[in-house]
């Protein structure tokens, strides 16, 4: 068990966007959260990963209690995470972006004295190259097209080298191609890295057709949680959540 | 140590509030200024200094008219307001999409210009105007002394504060104006123009700072560095009642107020001190102000 | 990045070598405002470190400058210690007093975190224009010696390009290095870079120190050139005025500040001469700057030769 969540519960201003959330991750999973809008996935993410506090519950990743710590701790511990919306470092270029993360994660972050051109050149293009963007690498980040940020996103989250990687909308705005591709491409890294993925989506196909396991939550609970056929079998879910899609 | 007699004590605190109400409009407009558009207006206290200004010119022409006065605190307070909106609506404006250290240098490039502006119309010389007819003279207060004027300036701050209290809260105006400073953006979806508002606001703010400098002018001299002076203890009122909160700007600039008059009188060489480690302790404590809320600006 | 920097090399070496070769103009004007320009060339530069680099606009940094000033020009005077160990001491409580301020500052954002840099500027500004048994008060700090073995405008010329030069290496390396590529991501995003594993408030405090250290030492030689110290170089129009130098040079280029204090300190000079009406020039200075030229100088001349470069 990678991820441990344990009675997660959120309010703001007396309104519970999470309300005694509790599941597990195993290793090597591949595992969706899916649920309507305001179904408190992007608030159960931020209470994960340390960007929100939490009222009550606990939040356990490879045995440690995570709970408390911030977000730069978590991340140092191995839980990658992509955000919603594009989170990158826009005036540097593409292949600063990358080399940023792998610099932290090799732990050069204090180091006031080399010269930082060409540190990490061939890990940090290996990355570029895994999500795609090798040729790329010179480009001013903040003027790529959208997907391409959306890579490169991935690629700064993988430079930490996670075990468990957090996706929160990964293909939120894209094209059925973009999306098909962005997909295979997760799945692939997942399964060459040995990766464990959670991620939140919209888009059911995706959601069938790669997670191992779905989460499904509406209005800060959990209603149910199995395997793809189980879930879409299981009729409260079908009342709440997959009755509307049935029309997108 | 002594303890000068109460009546010393009451007049100076009287001057602590009168001193408090112009803050308050200097501040209040800032503040409005800030809330609706983010902008913190470095030159609002260039605005009160022409407001002063142009009342003493105003005065001088207009001195052998009925109410001549009051005629120039009027004209004097629009002149500054159109001001205000004129520049709002031909520089300011051009600078929003850029990042807000634009705006704020470009705030402070008016202060050098407009006070050098000031020198250039007025010279260096002090001014003064004189009060009017049936505000000359003092009234007793326990044995003391203290002027009529002064009286009315303490009276007239609350009268502001609740007249746009009820025109933000009550009016359409008002609730327009209140919904800009949560979200600009969602209010120009909805058709509002939010540039339009804007320069409506910018004319309202720098109205409030022309006022107050037109009403200062017959009790504290008319020179050039009122604008520096009072821009800072603008910023401190607002810090410390909550940026963008109308009765925390009221609250902040009768707390300023009191403790300049009174601490002047306890330890008049610390009382300027306390002012800024006042500030320093609100922005570390409860970086929103007394009365603000606790939005991420 | 590194190829651009060979083509600058022999061109920054020749400004240096004419910088170096002022003093043979035997120009008392150009030796001081040469030593003026180098000081506050090196005062803008480490402001740009957390301006242009880390993103921090800190409406204060005239506190340090202050703070360098007046610790080295009293530990010499008052408590008649050398030149060389009082130097040291006003950067180091340059340093102390930015850890300090900053450790409060960082906890706050934007314009809540220009305010508080402000008001502990003001604050700074206050005990040294208010503890006149100390200070001096308004009156300044008068009377300050050049060291012994400065004893002349030239020679203190060599020893501030000396000690600036050797300053900026160090600012330069510090930014080209890791910790300097952190720093831009901090500015440029601070939530991701929390979520790349950097404390970020670890590390924009230990900007604020480096900046305050640097800034305190350009104060140091400010006091000693100008043989006195007053409060205004603490109050605050002091920090909106680096603030100019570097934007007016180019807030995205690591030389830019000090070719900001240069033409600024230059202007102000020649202006000053002609009329007294230097605050509207530079005011007006400033609006075109924001309105048209948001690159400052280096970036516009930046601009121009990419453009060259791109035509066929």
């Amino acid at each position: 068990m990678i991820l441990d969540v344990t009675g997660v519960t959120k309010a703001f201003d007396g309104f519970v966007a999470v309300r005694e959330v509790s599941f597990s991750v195993e290793k090597g999973e591949l595992c969706a959260i899916i649920g309507p809008n305001g179904a408190g996935k992007t608030t159960l993410f931020n209470l994960i990963t340390g960007h929100l506090p939490l009222d009550r519950g606990r939040v356990v990743f490879k045995g440690v209690d995570i709970t408390r710590l911030r977000p730069h701790r978590i991340c140092r511990l191995g839980l990658g995470r992509s955000f919603q919306r594009t989170n990158i470092f826009p005036r540097l270029t593409v292949f600063e972006n990358i080399q940023a993360a792998v610099l932290v994660h090799r732990g050069r972050s204090l180091d006031f004295f080399t010269p930082v051109a060409s540190l990490f050149r061939e890990e940090s293009e290996a990355i570029l190259e895994s999500v795609g963007l090798q040729d790329q690498g010179r480009t001013m980040s903040g003027s790529l097209a959208y997907g391409f940020q959306k890579q490169l996103e991935l690629g700064i989250a993988l430079a930490s080298q996670p075990e468990l990687l957090l996706l929160d909308e990964p293909t939120a705005g894209m094209s059925a191609k973009e999306t098909s591709a962005t997909i295979e491409l997760v799945g692939r890294i997942a399964r060459e890295k040995g990766l464990t993925l959670l991620f939140t989506e919209h888009d059911m196909a995706v959601v069938f057709s790669v997670s191992e396991r779905i989460l499904v939550l509406h209005q800060g609970r959990v209603i149910t949680t199995g395997s793809p056929e189980e879930v879409r079998a299981n009729p409260e879910v079908q009342k709440v959540y997959l009755g509307e899609t049935r029309c997108s | 140590m002594n303890l000068p007699d109460p009546s010393f004590l009451i007049i100076q605190s009287l001057n602590g509030l009168t001193y408090a109400m112009f803050l308050f409009l200097i501040a209040s407009g800032l503040s409005l200024i800030f809330g609706v558009m983010g902008v913190l207006n470095f030159a609002h206290g260039s605005l009160y200094m022409l407001g002063a200004y142009l009342t003493h010119q105003f005065v001088s022409w207009f001195i052998d008219a009925p109410g001549y006065f009051w005629w120039a605190v009027l004209l004097a307070s629009l002149g500054v307001a159109a001001l205000g909106a004129f520049i709002e609506r031909f520089f300011l404006r051009h600078l929003y999409i850029r990042e807000e250290l634009n705006q704020l240098l470009f705030t402070y490039a008016l202060v050098l210009i407009l006070s050098d502006v000031a020198k250039l119309i007025w010279g260096t010389d002090q001014f003064s105007v004189s009060r009017p007819a049936i505000l000359k003279g003092a009234v007793e207060i326990l044995g003391q002394y203290f002027p009529k004027y002064n009286i009315v300036i303490i009276f007239l701050g609350p009268l502001v504060a609740l007249l746009f209290w009820f025109i933000l809260l009550r009016t359409r105006w008002g609730r327009t104006i209140r919904a800009a400073a949560l979200d600009r953006e969602t209010l120009g979806a909805l058709g509002v123009n939010v540039n339009r508002l804007f320069t409506v606001v910018f004319f309202i703010g720098a109205w409030l700072a022309g006022l107050g400098g037109a009403l200062v002018s017959p009790i504290s001299a008319i020179v050039p560095g009122m604008d520096v002076e009072v821009i800072i203890n603008a910023f401190i009122v607002v810090v410390i009642g909550g940026m963008g909160s109308f009765w925390g700007t009221f609250l902040g600039a009768l707390i300023l107020g009191q403790v300049y008059s009174l601490g002047i009188l306890i330890l008049p060489r610390l009382s300027m001190v306390f002012i800024y480690i006042l500030m320093v302790l609100v922005l570390i404590i409860r970086p929103w102000g007394l009365l603000g809320r606790p939005l991420q600006r | 990045m590194s190829r651009q920097d060979w083509l600058w090399l022999p061109v920054l070496f020749l400004v240096l070598l004419l910088v170096a070769l002022v003093p043979l103009t035997e120009s008392r004007y150009a030796v001081f405002l040469g030593t003026d320009i180098l000081i506050h060339g090196l005062f803008a530069v480490s402001l740009n470190l957390l301006l242009g680099y880390t993103g921090l606009v800190s409406f204060g940094q005239a506190a340090y400058f202050g703070i360098g000033a007046y610790t080295c020009a009293l530990l010499m005077k008052k408590a008649a210690l050398n030149f060389a160990l009082a130097f040291v001491a006003a950067g180091a409580f340059g340093a102390l007093s930015a850890l300090v301020f900053g450790f409060f500052c960082v906890r706050l954002t934007k314009i809540y975190f220009a305010m508080l840099t402000l008001a502990f500027s003001q604050i700074v500004w206050v005990i040294a224009f208010k503890w006149n048994s100390l200070t001096g008060g308004d009156n300044g700090f008068v009377g300050v010696p050049f060291p012994q073995n400065l004893d002349s405008a030239v020679r203190f010329y060599y020893f501030t390009l000396a000690v600036v030069v050797v300053s900026l290496v160090l600012i330069r390396q510090a930014l080209n290095s890791p910790f300097g590529r952190i720093l831009t991501t901090i500015r440029e995003n601070p939530e991701r870079t929390e979520f790349i594993g950097i404390n970020v408030k670890l590390f924009q405090l230990i900007a604020f120190m480096i900046s305050g250290f640097f800034s305190a030492l350009a104060g140091a030689l400010f006091g000693i050139f100008n043989h006195s110290v007053f409060p205004d170089i603490l109050f605050w129009p002091a920090s909106a005025e680096v603030l100019i130098m570097t934007i007016l040079g180019g807030m995205y280029s690591f030389l830019g500040p000090v070719v900001g204090a240069g033409v600024l300190l230059y202007l102000r000079m020649e202006v000053a001469s002609y009329t007294e009406y230097w605050p509207l020039i530079l005011g007006l200075i400033l609006a075109s700057l924001l309105f048209f030229f948001p690159g400052g100088i280096v970036g516009f001349f930046q601009d121009r030769v990419s453009r060259l470069r791109r035509k066929p």
